[in-house]
């Protein structure tokens, strides 16, 4: 049934890399093949990491848009979905569940979406960060780490309360202080 | 200095910030790497700053470049800088680009431990989430391993938010540090029964991925989640429980039996077409593993295929996809299934989703008979017209190729149909797989006699019009047909109806701009020819034409002569001479053509691939042997070759063969002969006796081969294989109104019986009677061929060090490492030496023990005489007990563990899969009654021993106690089985009632425990859980362990196992305190309060619970008593 378990890839170098979590991988890209945010549950090289998502990017956009959201690639299953100018694709493993994996994929665009007021690719772009902050949230290791939408926000809320009570009002205080 | 301040404040104001960054990036598309190159300036300059929030918005900046690309290693020790800023603020971005930045060779990574050690500690829960976070995306081994113990902790906080991520990330901790597993894992496994929901997902998440890459040793957790299956319903908890019961059930078969029935059941009500797809994949594994003995298997397989066409249907593209998928999984185990959906297959043909198509060229191999193969193939060769990319065109072309040709052509009736398919597609334009329709020509034509004629036929015309396939440089690949065609024309020549005209086609100089390999098959087979055309044209008058043909011969093959490829100049070298020869006894008269057709006769015969390996190995004959001695290491090189020749000369090996006499020699022939005869890939001189397809009439009456006649010979570019479509419908027809006949003629010959057997109507696979003969030979394996797929595990997978037996009670040296011990550890060491010494001690010791133990079985069932060995044996303990006690009278944990040890290993195993059997073979389905039986008759023999089973903890014991215990426990045997009696009678009034159960406690060292345990039970007993006491309710077992963040506690684990028919509830456990060990009560409660066991047991579920007890000292052994009391809930 699963022929050894364990997707990897072959590297450029030869050797191989095995991957280990659940969730191999996230990319996020626009229309026009341009990387808007990345995340990595298994250890590569940048060199691999920038290989596999041109490869990536190229497959995926060459697709036609009324075709179904999985892909083999390699030994993974690539499950992908746009939503407006953007590309959310992740990588899974041979016995993965695809359904799930694209219920994460919307899930953390609803994510996005309530915490940004209806998302676009701008915000991404410019607050890359907070996408990456509620990313880490939603999904920890490749594993999803909390399904419900509200404690996600409000986890993500009070750490940026937290940011902000730090920053204003102290720190000018705090710089002389420190500096 | 103040000054100094202003002018950073205002410095920072002109500072990009992240957006600046971006916005000027956009800005820049011309020169976006000249921008980007003064910007990484910039924050260079920006991180020699002393300004911590300069840094981090500079940090900040480079993780968006790292995204875009451009290398940012140089900036990891600013990272960590900014990871260790004090403020959330910072903190979250230096993490955030550690986690993006870092991966296992970043050096600095080394220099993070502390840190992260401190942010895991902090009192802010969002700090210490951002360091799990980063630390899941670049834990090393070295991190692991420093801070699994830290982590570990964490998996107790009081947050769940904290938690959740803790357990989560042990995952990580667990690939980069197997060593932790097991001494994490049973903290994990309590996660399970988190209240908090996602916590509990997130130990479900870990421990079904532990389990999925090494199943075995999370077998014996399968009732556990057997229980969190049928409670949960969490569809994400669901499907990774259901997952990892797939990757169990191989394991253990009848857990699949267990699990039919839940996951049909899903299978009927969930709304979530994730879960269903799940259910419906482990259905399948589950069924497939299975493959026989399930009652209701085909209901299962049916329902399934239900639910994937559904899911076909479908008009999400998606559902569709993965709905055919899964059936090409069903496919291959029930063929049938599948095939009554085929309309719905071959509709998805016609998808516009590409990707869906091939989905479907998958099942389609399984769906073809003979009765409707070509349709089939029609269909897909009007889709090979259609598509538009190569790839999926090449895809189409090796199905078609695979369909046809499966199992030995099996549902081919007509190869003329199949050559002229094979001739279409050579009109692909760039595949790749021109060498695939070459073999596949070879292969029918030398296989299937009957075809040659026609082949050759089609093969010359290819010949004829090779420019069409070459001539186009975008054509390379196809150009290997021409190989085949080139030698079917040269190896059947003498069917060619114009033999010299394919002559001509092969030495045109065009050929010459082929590929070597090819251009020698041509050199080759114009030989063949060459002998073929001088043998018609000898016995014709005219002897010129003859010499016309050797002239065309030595003209054209020098250009071959020159070829830059060594086979081609060989062949064409050694032939021209050969051909000047002929000619030369051409002009004197000499007929040649007899013995240059002597230099090709014979036939070729197939021969299997592996037939080699089938060849046996005649007697005598010892491959392995040398011939000559191996020259031995010691002798000089130059001194070998006389003495091989020294040996050679005194072995005559051979005249002992000679010495076999007569009569040997004939049984050896004869049995050869045997042998041979029944080898089917040994080469007879009478051409090959096994034909698949023996009835139906001789070749020359089929009628196709009139027809054939009727079939023009088309120049390749032409479809035609169409026409045979309505060929083969109009000689099907024929045929069947040919058997009818006959039939009607039997019927009237004799009218008795059921001779409507084959009555008109529809058309059975049998009916089809082939239109040649297919002379076949079937490739067999050697019989000791291993198939090849259960290979080794790749060694670098990181899950193989996570191969673990979990159930293997924990030494010391398996403790995590804590740092803050880590400096007292130095002193610590004259211990460890003694627990060296004592372990070199206690080898003997354990070998006398088994032995006695192996005697003491054959003894078991004289009681009287085993107490007394146990007597013996535990002043032996005692005395080992004072080795012990001297090397490490501050670790009573230790000792008992590894002593503990020394009993465990050989059992543990056997016990896990006994205590899994008792569970599984409370399922409910008839074929298992038996063996429950059994298992129940194993274990009701040990209950009158169960209840003298002591509770052992982990402080020594003193051997007088031990022994005061062994007769008080018989008298609480007594006393028991007088209140079951009672009780039995009480059930009989089915009403409610409490049930009291002593388990005599009696603490012990460990090893008397496990020593005195094992000993008298007669099936295997339980490796690190022993049976605590048991009786036709409940069985409890447990295992004793030190609680590794306090010394003074210990933790007993129990597993309550419900045996009977009822269910169980309102478990109250309580144990007697001794003056040094005492049961941790909740707050508030009394000293002699008992501890509400937190769960109820349903009909045959095990559950555990854990107590923790306080020791005091360790100095004095502990003995200890408790009471289980609980309600059996019978009828209502």
């Amino acid at each position: 049934m699963c022929r050894g378990g364990v997707g990897r890839l072959i590297s450029s170098g030869g050797e191989k890399t095995v991957f280990s979590s659940k969730m191999q991988f996230m990319l996020l890209f626009s229309r026009q093949g341009k990387l808007r945010l990345q995340k990595w549950y298994v250890p590569l090289s940048d060199k691999e990491k920038k290989k596999i998502t041109r490869e990536l990017v190229q497959t995926v956009l060459a697709r036609k848009p009324k075709m179904c959201s999985f892909l083999e690639w390699r030994d993974l299953k690539i499950v992908y979905k746009r939503y407006a100018s953007l590309y959310f694709c992740c990588a899974i493993e041979d016995q993965d569940n695809e359904l799930i994996t694209l219920e994460i994929i919307h899930r953390y665009v609803e994510l996005l979406d309530k915490y940004f007021g209806s998302v676009c690719e701008l915000d991404i772009i410019f607050n890359f960060e907070k996408a990456y902050f509620i990313l880490d949230e939603f999904l920890l290791g490749g594993e999803a780490q909390e399904t419900s939408k509200k404690n996600v926000l409000k986890a993500i809320e009070q750490a940026d309360l937290l940011q902000e009570e730090a920053e204003t009002p102290r720190s000018v205080l705090e710089e002389i202080g420190l500096t | 200095m103040a000054l100094k301040i202003v002018k950073g404040s205002i410095d920072r104001m002109f500072d990009k910030n992240l957006q600046d960054l971006v916005r000027g990036i956009r800005n820049h598309k011309e020169d976006e790497a000249k921008y980007i190159s003064t910007c990484i300036d910039e924050i260079k300059q920006e991180l020699k700053q002393d300004n911590i929030a300069v840094k981090a918005n500079a940090v900040c900046k480079l993780t968006y470049l790292q995204m875009l690309g451009y290398d940012v290693s140089w900036a990891a020790f600013n990272i960590v800088e900014v990871m260790s800023s004090s403020k959330f603020t910072y903190k979250r971005i230096g993490y955030l680009a550690a986690s993006q930045c870092f991966h296992e060779s970043t050096d600095v990574i080394m220099l993070t431990t502390n840190q992260i050690r401190k942010d895991l500690s902090s009192p802010n829960q969002y700090d210490t989430g951002v360091a799990l976070t980063g630390l899941s995306c670049f834990v090393t081994p070295d991190l692991a391993r420093d801070l699994a113990n830290d982590i570990m902790t964490l998996m107790s906080h009081t947050k769940p938010y904290i938690r959740k991520k803790a357990v989560l990330i042990m995952y990580k901790v667990f690939l980069k540090y197997p060593e932790s597993l097991r001494p994490a894992f049973p903290r994990l496994k309590e996660k399970l029964e988190d209240p908090d929901p996602g916590v509990q997902s997130a130990a479900v998440n870990v421990i079904c991925e532990l389990a999925r890459r090494n199943p075995k040793n999370y077998l014996s957790l399968a009732p556990l989640f057997f229980k969190l299956m049928t409670s949960s319903t969490n569809n994400w908890v669901l499907i990774k429980i259901i997952k990892l019961f797939g990757a169990l059930t191989p394991l253990e078969p009848r857990l699949g039996k267990k699990l039919i029935e839940p996951l049909t059941n899903l299978i009927h009500s969930t709304s979530a077409m994730s879960l269903l797809y799940e259910c419906v994949n482990t259905v399948i594994a589950v069924l497939i593993s299975l493959s026989s003995g399930m009652p209701n298997h085909s209901a299962s397989i049916q329902l399934c295929v239900q639910k994937l066409r559904i899911l076909i249907e479908d008009s999400d593209q998606n559902l569709k996809y993965l709905g055919l998928l899964a059936m090409s999984k069903i496919l291959k185990t029930h063929p049938k299934s599948v095939q009554s959906h085929k309309d719905l297959i071959l509709q998805c043909l016609d998808d516009k989703d590409e990707s869906i198509r091939l989905r479907a060229l998958d099942l389609l191999y399984g769906m073809v008979s003979k009765k409707n193969l070509m349709e089939i193939v029609k269909k897909l060769m009007l889709h090979v017209d259609k598509a538009e990319g190569t790839t999926y065109r090449d895809e189409l072309l090796t199905k078609i190729i695979d369909i046809c040709s499966q199992s030995n052509y099996q549902y081919i009736t007509n190869f003329e149909w199949y050559i002229s398919i094979l001739v279409e597609l050579t009109r692909l334009e760039g595949t790749r797989h021109g060498h695939l329709i070459a073999s596949q020509m070879l292969d029918v034509a030398i296989r299937v006699k009957a075809i040659r004629v026609f082949a050759v036929a089609q093969m010359a015309t290819l010949l004829d019009n090779a420019h069409l396939l070459t001539g186009n440089m975008q054509r390379k690949g196809i150009c290997e047909v021409l190989y085949a065609a080139a030698w079917i024309c040269g190896e059947f020549s003498e069917h060619l109806e114009n033999p010299m005209q394919t002559l001509e086609a092969m030495l045109r100089p065009k050929v010459a701009t082929l590929p070597g390999h090819i251009q020698a098959v041509y050199v080759q087979n114009a030989a063949k020819l060459f002998a073929t055309v001088l043998k018609s044209q000898e016995g014709n008058t005219e002897s010129t034409a003859a010499q016309e043909t050797s002239q065309l011969m030595i003209d054209r093959l020098p250009l071959f002569v020159q070829s830059a490829n060594l086979e081609v100049q060989e062949r064409a070298s050694c032939i021209l001479q050969l051909v000047k020869y002929i000619q030369k006894l051409q002009q004197k008269d000499v007929e040649v053509s007899e013995e240059v057709s002597a230099l090709f006769a014979g036939e070729l015969n197939p021969v299997a691939p592996k037939a080699q390996k089938k060849v046996p190995v005649p007697e005598g004959l010892d491959l392995d042997a040398w011939i000559n001695e191996p020259p031995s290491e010691s002798e000089s090189e130059d001194e070998q070759p006389k003495a091989i020749f020294a040996k050679e000369e005194p072995k005559h090996s051979r005249p002992r063969h000679t010495e076999v006499d007569e009569k040997e020699l004939a049984r050896r022939r004869e049995a050869r002969k045997q042998e041979q005869a029944n080898n089917p890939f040994y080469i007879k001189a009478s051409p090959s006796s096994q034909k698949v397809y023996q009835e139906g009439p001789g070749v020359e009456h089929i009628p196709v081969v009139q027809i054939d006649l009727s079939v023009p010979l088309k120049v390749p570019g032409l479809p035609m294989s169409d026409q045979y479509v309505k060929l083969e419908e109009e000689r099907r027809q024929k045929e069947r109104a040919e058997k009818k006949k006959k039939e009607k003629k039997k019927r009237k010959e004799k009218r008795s019986g059921r001779g409507k057997k084959h009555d008109s109507g529809p058309e059975s696979e049998e009916d089809i009677t082939p239109a040649h003969m297919v002379d076949i030979v079937t490739e067999e394996m050697p019989e000791n061929a291993l198939p090849s797929d259960d290979d080794e595990k790749d060694p670098n997978d990181p899950h193989k060090a996570l191969d673990i037996d979990l159930d293997k009670p924990l030494a010391d040296s398996e403790k995590l490492p804590v740092r803050s011990h880590r400096a007292a550890e130095a002193p610590k060491s004259p211990t460890e030496d003694g627990d060296a010494e004592s372990a070199a001690l206690q080898e003997p010791k354990k070998k006398s023990s088994k032995e006695k133990r192996e005697k003491k079985k054959d003894k078991e069932r004289d009681r009287k005489k085993s107490k007394e060995e146990k007597k013996k044996k535990k002043h032996k303990h005692e005395e080992k007990e004072e080795d012990l006690l001297g090397g490490q009278a501050d670790e009573p944990a230790v000792q008992s563990e590894e002593t503990s040890e020394v009993a465990a290993p050989p059992t543990s195993t056997s016990a896990e899969v006994s205590d899994l059997d008792f569970w599984l073979s409370n399922a409910p389905v008839p074929s298992n009654t038996q063996e429950a039986a059994t298992v129940a008759a194993e274990e009701a023999a040990p209950v009158p021993e169960a209840a003298s089973g002591t509770a052992p903890d982990s402080e020594p014991d003193e051997p007088k106690d031990t022994e005061m215990e062994e007769s008080k426990s018989s008298k609480h045997k007594k006393k028991k089985q007088k209140k079951e009696k009672e009780e039995k009678e009480k059930k009989k009034k089915k009403k409610h009632h409490h049930h009291h159960h002593h388990s005599d406690g009696g603490g012990g060292e460990e090893s008397v425990q496990n020593g005195t345990v094992e000993d008298e039970e007669p099936l295997p007993p339980m490796s690190n859980y022993c049976l605590l006491a048991e009786n036709s309710y409940i069985k409890m077992v447990n295992d004793i362990q030190g609680n590794l963040q306090d010394g003074s506690q210990v933790v007993v684990s129990v597993i309550f196992e419900n045996k009977c028919e009822s269910f169980l509830k309102s478990m109250e456990f309580n144990v007697l305190d001794s003056l040094n060990s005492k049961l941790q009560r909740p707050e508030g409660s009394g000293p002699h309060d008992g501890l509400t066991v937190p769960f109820q047991l349903p009909p045959g579920v095990s559950n555990e619970a854990r107590f923790v007890f306080t020791v005091q000292s360790i100095v004095m052994p502990q003995k200890l008593k408790g009471t289980l009391t609980f309600i059996v809930k019978v009828g209502r």
